[in-house]
């Protein structure tokens, strides 16, 4: 899979004058490809979770949000523009198993390509934020995004988009995630995404009968920041398994490459017609429009 | 029929504005059975807007989490912008392919097309969520490039401009500014060009929108052609508002028109009608080639395959027949029929991209407020309103005033 994406953004690049105005517009795309691996990421394994659901908690304080109202034996939640993330338990063919639910930063998000202010962003170190002074409230990130993770507050008169921002705030003052910070079980472990691979692998090889052996986001929508190891199956446990593996900005990226030659040769071509079509009657005409 | 033409000069303010008061009372019947209803549903979609503003879209909408874009992105932009596609058709064929014979409905299609565009950015202003924002598209101190929106918008944009550049002879006419129209129609050939290059590219734009949404449209509508099959649509879509449009604007404003002009008419509209049969044919055959490429066998055998055949067979197939028998048989009435036909088809397989097969395996389904609806008539009873205060003034159905034709 990386081969075929990378050779696929090498010939992108080959291309580059017809490219030019694409690549340069996702920075996201074309920059963090080259070191995907140095994002800052997450693993959460779930065979260590007890659904405490103490990062819940964490969560809505680290992002001043109101704590969220868990009852007893939850059913299967949804983040929304109140909460970030959920931890729910599925009952499956290796009993109950938990899962958390948030943004998984995708190494090229949808959301960011479809911004067209920029306030959805790829940071360089990995997190994909939400900027409020810059989004107009279009949802065109929630139409894109293939984990349907941006949320909006349509109760609001100066609504916001909410999700989950891997603690942008709290890294830059050099911690960690809140929840990742917090997790009594160590079920989170935050750090750079090949080290995260590294020891997504070893716990499955050194525990083969424990894990399924499938990382969640080392190749989803063409990688993602957030993954996960697992105890069973992932479709047993909500996980959108029919993803597509490459990215999903490069859905967009053939129309987006086509727009400047189509904008340059259209009208030439149109002027010719034109031409070509007025000799015979420039006489007759007696009035232009 | 010019009892309303002042003569006026342009270095006396005080007469221009006596002028323009003059053409801002209402002309005509004020109790009409159009006026009658559409009065008190604007009344009332202004409010609903006023709420909307004051208390969030989701106090008027049953937008959620799962369907962010609803009825007014739906209906108002996404098929909006299709039937506005006569304007770049027309323009193209009299304007760059010299087709002489579409000229005399050249002008109210212009007009049509930048007033739609005008009043569905209005739409669309009211779906954002914080639409002072916008601002930083415009200035660009935010420039998103590689969104398919931004692109969308700023074409959008232009293409306003290109449109009413256009129209602006009209206007002149209309404010005997003999010196304005000349400078109007020096570079008009330049907004035609570049407003037909906008065109293609925000209609397909349009279609570009969906491309990343890829999981949650049903695949019978979902293909990476639907850039292509938006702008093909548009063609038809265009030209078949242009047949309706042009029908009843000729019944109502009959007495602007020239004795020819109903015989004129008819020649334009099986003209028309050729050409529509001709796009839907090419549109049924992109369809074609997708269906099969896409391997989409496997989707017949359920609700979806039937609902996909219904517009297929019902909103494609047979107004290209109807259509093709219509321009055949020089029938007036079939060619109003296939148009309205198209229309529907245009509609539903829009409605269908954008809400109906949007999440089509959810059990919760959107269904618009009775509000949303009334904001979306609201915003097309204000358009009429504009159109007809427009048609009743200038010189977009009657000829236009002698000078302009000893001007060359």
């Amino acid at each position: 899979m990386i081969i075929n994406r990378r050779n696929f953004f090498k010939a992108m690049g080959a291309t580059a004058v017809a490219l030019s105005i694409g690549k340069e517009a996702s920075a996201s795309a074309g920059e963090i490809l080259q070191n995907d691996d140095e994002l800052n990421g997450m693993l959460y394994d779930n065979t260590k979770c007890i659904a405490c659901h103490g990062c819940e908690y964490d969560c809505a304080e680290a992002h001043g949000l109101e704590y969220p109202d868990i009852p007893e034996n939850p059913p299967i939640r949804k983040t929304n523009e109140a909460q970030l993330t959920v931890v729910n338990t599925y009952e499956t063919s290796k009993g109950p198993m938990h899962v958390k639910v948030q943004c998984m930063h995708c190494n090229q998000p949808a959301c960011d390509a479809a911004c067209l202010t920029q306030a959805m962003h790829k940071m360089e170190d990995g997190p994909v934020v939400w900027r409020e002074d810059k989004c107009m409230g279009c949802r065109y990130c929630m139409i894109s995004c293939p984990f349907d993770i941006p949320k909006f507050e349509y109760q609001s008169t100066n609504p916001r988009i909410m999700k989950c921002d891997l603690c942008y705030e709290r890294q830059k003052e050099g911690e960690m995630p809140a929840c990742a910070y917090n997790c009594p079980q160590e079920a989170l472990l935050f750090g750079k995404r090949r080290d995260l691979i590294k020891e997504a692998r070893k716990r499955i090889h050194e525990e083969p009968e424990k894990y399924i052996d499938y990382i969640y986001g080392e190749y989803e929508a063409g990688g993602t920041s957030w993954m996960y190891l697992s105890g069973a199956p992932f479709e047993e446990l909500g996980f959108k398994t029919n993803i597509q593996k490459s990215s999903y900005p490069g859905l967009t990226k053939g129309f987006i490459s086509s727009i400047a030659p189509v904008d340059i040769l259209l009208p030439a071509a149109l002027l010719g017609i034109y031409e070509a079509t007025k000799s015979r009657t420039n006489h007759s005409t007696e009035e232009e429009e | 029929m010019d009892k309303t033409q002042i003569v006026y000069t342009d270095n006396k303010d005080n007469k221009f504005w006596k002028f323009i008061l003059n053409e801002l009372k209402p002309k005509g019947k004020i109790f009409t059975l159009f006026n009658i209803i559409s009065f008190p549903v604007m009344v009332l979609g202004i409010i609903i807007i006023y709420i909307r503003f004051r208390d969030g879209i989701g106090a008027v909408t049953n937008l959620n989490q799962e369907i962010p874009w609803g009825l007014w992105i739906g209906f108002d932009v996404v098929t909006g912008v299709a039937f506005a596609g006569g304007a770049y058709i027309l323009v193209f064929m009299v304007n760059i392919l010299n087709m002489k014979q579409y000229k005399p409905i050249l002008r109210v299609t212009v007009l049509n097309g930048f007033l739609a565009y005008l009043f569905y950015s209005a739409a669309l202003l009211l779906d954002l969520g914080r639409p002072l924002k916008v601002i930083n598209v415009i200035i660009g101190n935010n420039f998103g490039v590689s969104s398919v929106l931004f692109l969308v918008g700023w074409h959008f944009l232009l293409y306003m401009l290109a449109l009413l550049l256009e129209f602006s002879p009209a206007i002149a006419e209309w404010l005997n500014a003999r010196k304005l129209r000349k400078v109007l129609t020096g570079i008009s050939l330049g907004a035609v060009i570049f407003g037909i290059t906008l065109s293609v590219l925000h209609q397909s734009g349009i279609g570009a929108l969906y491309l990343m949404a890829v999981d949650k449209i049903h695949p019978l509508w979902y293909s990476n052609y639907l850039p292509l099959q938006f702008v093909v649509a548009s063609v038809f879509a265009g030209i078949s508002m242009v047949i309706l449009e042009g029908s009843i604007s000729h019944k109502v404003f009959s007495y602007q028109l020239e004795k020819d002009a109903h015989h004129q008419h008819n020649k334009i509209l099986t003209g028309l009608s050729k050409i529509c049969a001709g796009a839907l044919f090419a549109y049924f055959s992109l369809m074609v080639i997708v269906f099969v490429h896409g391997k989409d066998w496997k989707y017949m055998n359920s609700g979806w395959g039937s609902w996909y055949l219904f517009e297929m067979i019902g909103f494609v197939i047979l107004p290209m027949i109807l259509f093709y028998f219509s321009y055949r048989h020089k029938n007036m009435i079939l060619i109003r029929v296939a148009a309205v036909l198209t229309l529907l088809g245009v509609i539903l397989n829009r409605m269908n991209i954008s809400i109906i097969v949007y999440r089509w395996m959810d059990v919760e389904r959107y269904v618009p407020t009775w509000q949303e609806f009334v904001v979306t008539f609201t915003i097309i009873f204000i358009e009429v309103w504009v159109f007809r205060w427009i048609i009743t003034r200038m010189p977009v159905l009657r000829k236009s005033p002698e000078w302009v034709r000893g001007d060359h």
